[in-house]
C-alpha cells in the first residue's frame, strides 16, 4: 500500500480523484497507467483518434457513443480526471461501506448509472430520447439483420411503453421508471483490477 | 372428491400389483411344471382343444411390472399435487419419500421381503439420463457461465472437501471409539465420504424450484449439484480402486494417478458431452423433411452420449450435461417450433417422471429389513458431519470467491447454500454398488445413506422454505418483458465491453465479448441452418413475443366483449389505443399479406385508406415471408379458431408421419349442400331481377346462430345487412377484401349487390372450389389438382393452403378461415358444372 499512495503523487489530481470517484489508489494508479497507454503523444489528454486506435472498440456497435460520452459537451479533449470520473460510474455499488467523505450522490449511484445510460441514447442532450435517437441506437445495435420498417415498429412499441406523459419521447423519469425492475447494479458495473 | 378417488384407485392398483408379483412365481413353477394350459406355456403340453383365452401373465410380467410401478409412482404423485394445502409446506419430495414408505410396507406386509428396490442399474441406466439431459437442456446458459468460476470451485473443491473431511472425521471418531465395534478402514472410510459428498441435483432441483431463490442463488446450487455429481462419481470410483488395492499398495504414485484420473474423467466426460451436443445440432440442421421424428434424435443422442461416457469409463452424468448444454441453443434455433416444444415437453415428462419414481422407490427401499444394520455412533455422526462440514466448506470458499466476484454472495445466500446440501438418490445408488466382499459393512453405509437422505430431503426440505422466508432471501423476480429493458440490457452490455476495453480491463464482458465473436463466426456458420441463422437477434425476439402477446390479449378482449367487431369500428378501434395498430396488424398478417401478393386487391386496400399503419403491415409482409411463420400462425389460429366452425368438428386421420387433418365427408356435404341450395336461389332471383326472399337467410341465420362456437362469429350475422360497406374504410383485413368479392360475384353473373354482404359473411353458403371439386371427385381430403391449379385466383390465404396441409395446428383453421373468406372468382366452367350437378 505504501508503494502504490508514493507513486500516487505521479498520478494528477491523485488524493482528490480517490475522495471524489472512489478509486482506490491501486485502481487510479492503474488507470493512470492505462491513460498514458492510450494517450500515444504524451500530451496528457485523450481525442477520440486516441479511443479509436482500441481495436476492440471497432467492433461494439455503440462504440462511438461510449467515446462520446467521455467528452463534455463542446470539448474536442478528455484529461485524467473527467477520465477517471467517467470511469467511475461503472464501479460496483459497496453496499455495507460507507467511506467517510463520500458525496451523497456518488458516480456509482443508481441514479448516477441511471443518467449515463440515458445521455448515451439522448445525444442531443435534450433531457428526452426522441423517436429519432431510440431509432439511431437500435439500428446500430440490430444491424442488418432487420429491415427498416421492423426497426421502426419496434422503436414506436418501445416508446410506447415507456412514454408515460404521451410526448412521443422518453424523458430520464421515464426512463427511470420502465427500468426499475432492473438490477442496474449489476449490470452497469465492472470490476476494475487492483 | 378427486384426491380420495385416485388414492382408492392407487390402492386397488397396488393391491393388483402386488397379487401379480405374489403369482409370479407361482406361475412360474406350475409352468415349469408343465401341466396347465392356462398359462399360457400351453407349447410344453399338448393341447386337447383350441383354447379361447389363455391367461399369460408370466409372458408380460415384466414389463407388466414396470408399467404398473411407473403407474403407481405417478399416480403417488398425483395425489400428492392434488392437496395443494399440503405441499406449501412440504415439499413434493419429501411427500413422495413417504408415500414410499407406505407401499413398501404394504409390499413387505404381502410379501414379507422386498421384492422391489432400486437398483443401480436401473437408477443409473434408466432414471438418472433424462434428468440430467433435461437439466442441461433447460440450463440458463448465460447465468451458468457467468458463475462457473463459484460453480466449479463449489463442486470440485467442495466436494473433495466434504468426502474427505467426512472421511477422515469418521475414521477418527472411529479410532476414538465412538462407534464400537466395527470392521472399516480408513479407505473405506474415505470411500464412504466420497459417496455421500455430493449434493443432489434431482432433491436439491426438487427443493429449490418451490421456493424461488433468486436466480444467482439457484444457480449455484444447482450447477454445483449437478456438477459434483460426476465429481462424486469419479471420486467413488478412484477410492474404490484404491480399497481394492488396498492399503499397502497405495503409493504417491498411485495417488498422482488417481488425481490424473479425476481431472481426465470429468473433463473427458465434458468433453464427449461436447461432441454429442455438436453432433446433434449438425443434425437437426438437416432433419427438415422428417419433422415428425426431429425430436427424437435428441433424446437418442443425449442417451448415447451418456452411454458412450459410460463405456470409456470417464463421467457420464458430466457428458450427458454439457450434451444439453451445447445444443440448446442449436437445436432451438434449427428445428421447427413445435418439435422444440416437444422436446421441451417430452424431457419434462421423462425427467419429472423418472424423479418421481426415484423418491417412490427411496421410500419403498428403505422397507426391507435385510438392509438395516443400526449403530447409533456412526449414523449420528455421519448426519452432524455432513451438515457441519456443508457449512464450513460453503463459508470458506464462498468467502475466497467473493474476493473476486462483482456482486458478492451475501452471507443469508451462503446459509441458504449450505442448508441446501441434498443428499439424494446418487449417494444411495452408489452406496447399493459398495462391493460387500470388501467392505464388511456395507448394509451400515446404505442404511447410514438412507438416514441421510431422508433427513437431508424429509428435514432440511420442510424446513428450507420457512428458513428462506424467516432469513428474508432475496426470491426470483418475476421476469416481465419489455422491450425498452431489453434493448437497455443490450446496451449495458455493449457498454461494458467498451469500457472495459477503454480502461484495458480484461473481465467477464470481455471474455464473453469474445467467446460470441467466435460463436457468431464460425458455431452459428457451422451448427446453424441459415434460415435460423437470421432469428438469432434476441431484442427482435422480444419484440415478436410482445406481439404476439398484444395479439393474443386483443383476441381476449374480442371475446370479452363478444364480438370482434370492435375491430370494425372505428371509434372502438381508437379507444383501443395505439398499440393495437400493430397488434391487429399481428393477428392478422397473413391476410393483409396476401392482399399485398394479390395484385387486384393491392389497389383496392390502398385505396380504402386502411388504418393499419403501412409500417406494421409491411413488417408483417417480411415477417410471413421470412422470420417467423410458424408463431404467426399460431396467433392466426387463435383468431381463426373463434371463427366459423362447421357442424361437424374435423376429424383426425390418423398417419404416422404426417399430422394432417382429414375434413368430414360429412362436412363436406353438407356445406356443399347448403351452399347449393343458397346458390339455386341466388342464381333464380339474378335471373328474374328481384331481391332474394329474404325468408331463406334469415332462415339460415337462424339455423347457424346457435351453432357457433362462440359469439364472435355473431359479427359476420348480426348487424345490417350492409354494415361492411358502410364502414368500409375500417381495419379489417375482411373488409379489405369485399370490393374484390363484389367485383368478382358481378362477373360471375350475381347482379343484386344488396344481396351480397348478408350471404357471403355466412360464406358456408358458398362452396369454396376446392370443396365442389372434392365433391364431385369424392375425396374431400386434399384440393383437387384442379383447385390448386385455381388457388392462385382466390384472394385470402388460400394459396397457404398447399402448404400448410401438413400442419397439425393450422390444417384445420386455415380450412375454417377459408371458409370464412369472400368466396373466389367462380371461373365459368365451375358455373356451368354447378348448373350441371344441380
Amino acid at each position: 500500500m505504501g508503494s502504490s499512495s508514493s507513486s500516487l503523487n505521479n498520478v494528477p489530481d491523485g488524493q482528490q480523484l480517490m475522495q471524489e470517484t472512489g478509486f482506490s489508489a491501486a485502481h487510479l494508479l492503474r488507470l493512470y497507467e492505462r491513460f498514458k497507454f492510450l494517450d500515444k503523444d504524451n500530451r496528457g489528454h485523450l481525442r477520440s483518434e486516441d479511443f479509436e486506435a482500441v481495436p476492440e472498440l471497432s467492433e461494439n456497435p455503440i462504440g462511438d457513443r461510449i467515446v462520446g460520452a467521455f467528452f463534455l459537451p463542446g470539448q474536442e479533449t478528455v484529461d485524467f480526471s473527467s477520465f477517471v470520473r467517467v470511469l467511475a460510474h461503472f464501479r460496483p455499488t459497496e453496499k455495507n461501506r460507507t467511506r467517510a467523505g463520500a458525496q451523497p450522490d456518488p458516480a456509482n449511484s443508481r441514479n448516477r448509472k441511471l443518467k449515463f445510460a440515458f445521455r448515451l441514447y439522448d445525444q442531443d442532450r435534450d433531457g428526452k430520447i426522441s423517436r429519432i435517437e431510440l431509432l439511431q441506437v437500435l439500428r446500430e445495435m440490430l444491424g442488418m439483420q432487420v429491415t427498416e420498417e421492423q426497426l421502426q415498429s419496434i422503436a414506436d412499441r418501445a416508446i410506447q411503453e415507456a412514454d408515460l406523459d404521451k410526448d412521443d419521447a422518453i424523458s430520464f423519469d421515464e426512463f427511470r421508471k420502465s427500468l426499475e425492475k432492473v438490477n442496474i447494479d449489476h449490470k452497469m458495473s465492472i470490476r476494475f483490477l487492483e | 372428491m378427486g384426491p380420495r378417488w385416485t388414492s382408492a384407485l392407487l390402492l386397488c392398483l397396488l393391491m393388483v400389483a402386488s397379487s401379480l408379483a405374489n403369482e409370479a412365481p407361482a406361475h412360474e413353477t406350475s409352468a415349469s411344471g408343465g401341466n396347465q394350459t392356462s398359462t399360457g406355456h400351453g407349447e410344453a403340453a399338448p393341447i386337447t382343444t383350441l383354447p379361447i383365452v389363455t391367461w399369460k401373465w408370466h409372458h408380460v410380467s415384466t414389463p407388466y411390472l414396470v408399467a404398473l410401478w411407473i403407474l403407481v409412482s405417478w399416480l403417488c404423485k398425483l395425489v400428492i399435487e392434488a392437496n395443494h394445502h399440503v405441499t406449501t409446506y412440504i415439499p413434493e419430495s419429501a411427500l413422495l419419500i413417504c408415500l414410499g414408505f407406505l407401499l413398501g410396507g404394504m409390499i413387505w406386509g404381502a410379501d414379507k421381503v422386498q421384492t422391489f428396490k432400486l437398483t443401480p442399474t436401473v437408477f443409473f441406466f434408466y432414471l438418472l439420463p433424462q434428468i440430467i439431459l433435461d437439466s442441461g437442456y433447460a440450463m440458463p446458459n448465460k447465468l451458468f457461465f457467468t458463475n462457473m468460476g463459484g460453480i466449479l470451485i463449489h463442486a470440485i473443491i467442495g466436494t473433495c472437501w466434504n468426502a474427505a473431511t467426512l472421511g477422515l472425521s469418521l475414521w477418527g471418531c472411529h479410532k476414538g471409539g465412538a462407534m464400537g465395534d466395527i470392521d472399516i478402514g480408513l479407505l473405506q472410510y474415505l470411500l464412504f465420504g466420497s459417496l455421500l459428498a455430493a449434493v443432489d441435483p434431482v432433491a436439491v432441483i426438487a427443493v429449490f424450484e418451490q421456493v424461488h431463490v433468486n436466480e444467482v442463488l439457484f444457480i449455484m446450487v444447482f450447477g454445483e449439484s449437478l456438477l459434483n455429481d460426476g465429481v462424486t462419481v469419479v471420486l467413488f470410483n478412484v477410492f474404490d480402486a484404491f480399497v481394492s488395492l488396498g492399503g499397502g499398495a497405495i503409493d504417491a504414485k498411485e495417488i498422482v494417478k488417481g488425481i490424473i484420473s479425476f481431472f481426465v474423467v470429468a473433463f473427458g466426460g465434458s468433453l464427449v458431452g461436447f461432441v454429442f451436443g455438436l453432433l446433434i445440432s449438425l443434425l437437426t440442421r438437416c432433419t427438415k423433411n422428417i419433422q415428425i421424428i426431429e425430436p427424437g434424435f435428441i433424446f437418442v443422442l443425449g442417451y448415447l452420449a451418456y452411454l458412450t461416457a459410460e463405456m470409456l469409463s470417464l463421467s457420464a452424468i458430466l457428458s450427458v450435461m454439457f450434451c444439453g448444454m451445447c445444443c440448446q441453443k442449436y437445436i432451438n434455433s434449427n428445428m421447427d417450433e413445435r418439435s422444440v416444444q416437444t422436446v421441451r415437453s417430452a424431457l419434462k415428462v421423462f425427467a419429472n417422471g423418472s424423479e418421481t419414481i426415484i423418491f417412490v422407490f427411496l421410500g419403498i427401499s428403505a422397507i426391507d429389513k435385510s438392509i438395516w444394520v443400526w449403530n447409533t455412533g456412526f449414523i449420528l455422526l455421519t448426519l452432524f458431519f455432513i451438515l457441519v462440514y456443508r457449512f464450513i466448506g460453503v463459508f470458506v470458499l464462498t468467502w475466497m470467491m467473493n474476493r473476486f466476484r462483482l456482486v458478492p454472495i451475501s452471507l443469508v445466500d451462503q446459509v441458504i447454500m449450505g442448508y441446501g446440501g441434498l443428499r439424494g438418490a446418487v449417494a444411495y445408488g452408489l452406496a447399493v454398488l459398495l462391493d460387500e466382499t470388501r467392505i464388511k459393512e456395507k448394509n451400515l453405509m446404505i442404511s447410514t445413506t438412507l438416514i441421510v437422505v431422508y433427513f437431508t430431503v424429509i428435514f432440511q426440505g420442510i424446513t428450507m422454505k420457512p428458513l428462506v422466508q424467516w432469513l428474508k432471501v432475496k426470491r426470483a423476480a418475476l421476469v416481465e418483458l419489455s422491450l425498452i429493458e431489453k434493448v437497455q440490457n443490450k446496451v449495458f452490455d455493449h457498454a461494458l465491453i467498451a469500457i472495459e476495453d477503454i480502461s484495458g480491463q480484461i473481465g467477464h464482458n470481455y471474455m464473453r465479448d469474445k467467446w460470441r465473436n467466435f460463436e457468431e463466426k464460425w458455431m452459428s456458420w457451422f451448427l446453424l441452418k441459415s434460415s435460423a441463422r437470421k432469428k438469432q437477434d434476441r431484442l427482435f425476439n422480444v419484440f415478436h413475443e410482445l406481439n404476439l402477446q398484444d395479439a393474443m390479449e386483443y383476441v381476449t378482449e374480442g371475446e370479452r366483449r363478444g364480438s370482434l367487431d370492435f375491430i370494425r369500428n372505428e371509434n372502438a378501434f381508437v379507444d383501443f389505443k395505439k398499440k393495437f395498430d400493430e397488434d391487429f396488424a399481428e393477428a392478422m398478417p397473413d391476410i393483409m399479406a396476401d392482399m399485398i401478393q394479390f395484385d387486384g386487391c393491392n389497389v383496392v386496400f390502398l385505396y380504402r385508406g386502411d388504418p393499419v399503419p403501412s409500417v406494421s403491415l409491411e413488417m408483417h409482409e417480411q415477417n410471413l415471408r421470412g422470420l417467423r411463420q410458424a408463431e404467426e400462425i399460431n396467433a392466426h389460429h387463435l383468431l381463426e379458431q373463434h371463427l366459423y366452425k362447421g357442424r361437424k368438428q374435423h376429424r383426425h386421420k390418423f398417419s404416422r408421419s404426417h399430422f394432417s387433418i382429414n375434413q368430414d365427408e360429412n362436412e363436406v356435404q353438407e356445406i356443399f349442400q347448403r351452399t347449393m341450395r343458397s346458390r339455386l336461389e341466388s342464381f333464380k332471383s339474378g335471373k328474374m331481377g328481384v331481391a332474394p326472399p329474404k325468408t331463406i337467410t334469415k332462415h339460415t341465420k337462424r339455423e347457424q346462430q346457435p351453432k357457433m362456437p362462440n359469439g364472435k362469429n355473431r359479427s359476420y350475422y348480426s348487424g345490417d345487412e350492409d354494415f361492411e360497406f358502410s364502414e368500409g374504410d375500417s381495419a379489417s383485413g375482411y373488409d379489405a377484401s369485399f370490393p374484390t368479392r363484389v367485383s368478382y360475384r358481378t362477373g360471375a353473373g350475381i347482379e343484386n349487390p344488396a344481396f351480397m354482404p348478408d350471404v357471403d359473411p355466412s360464406s358456408p353458403m358458398h362452396i369454396p372450389p376446392w370443396l365442389a371439386d372434392a365433391e364431385l371427385e369424392v375425396s374431400p381430403v386434399a384440393p383437387s389438382q384442379r383447385a390448386q391449379v385455381r388457388l392462385p385466383w382466390m384472394p385470402g390465404h388460400l394459396h397457404r393452403l398447399s402448404s400448410l396441409r401438413t400442419s397439425p395446428r393450422s390444417g384445420d383453421s386455415v380450412q375454417e378461415g377459408d371458409e370464412q373468406l369472400p368466396p373466389p372468382p367462380p371461373p365459368p366452367p365451375r358455373h356451368d358444372r354447378d348448373d350441371n350437378h344441380l
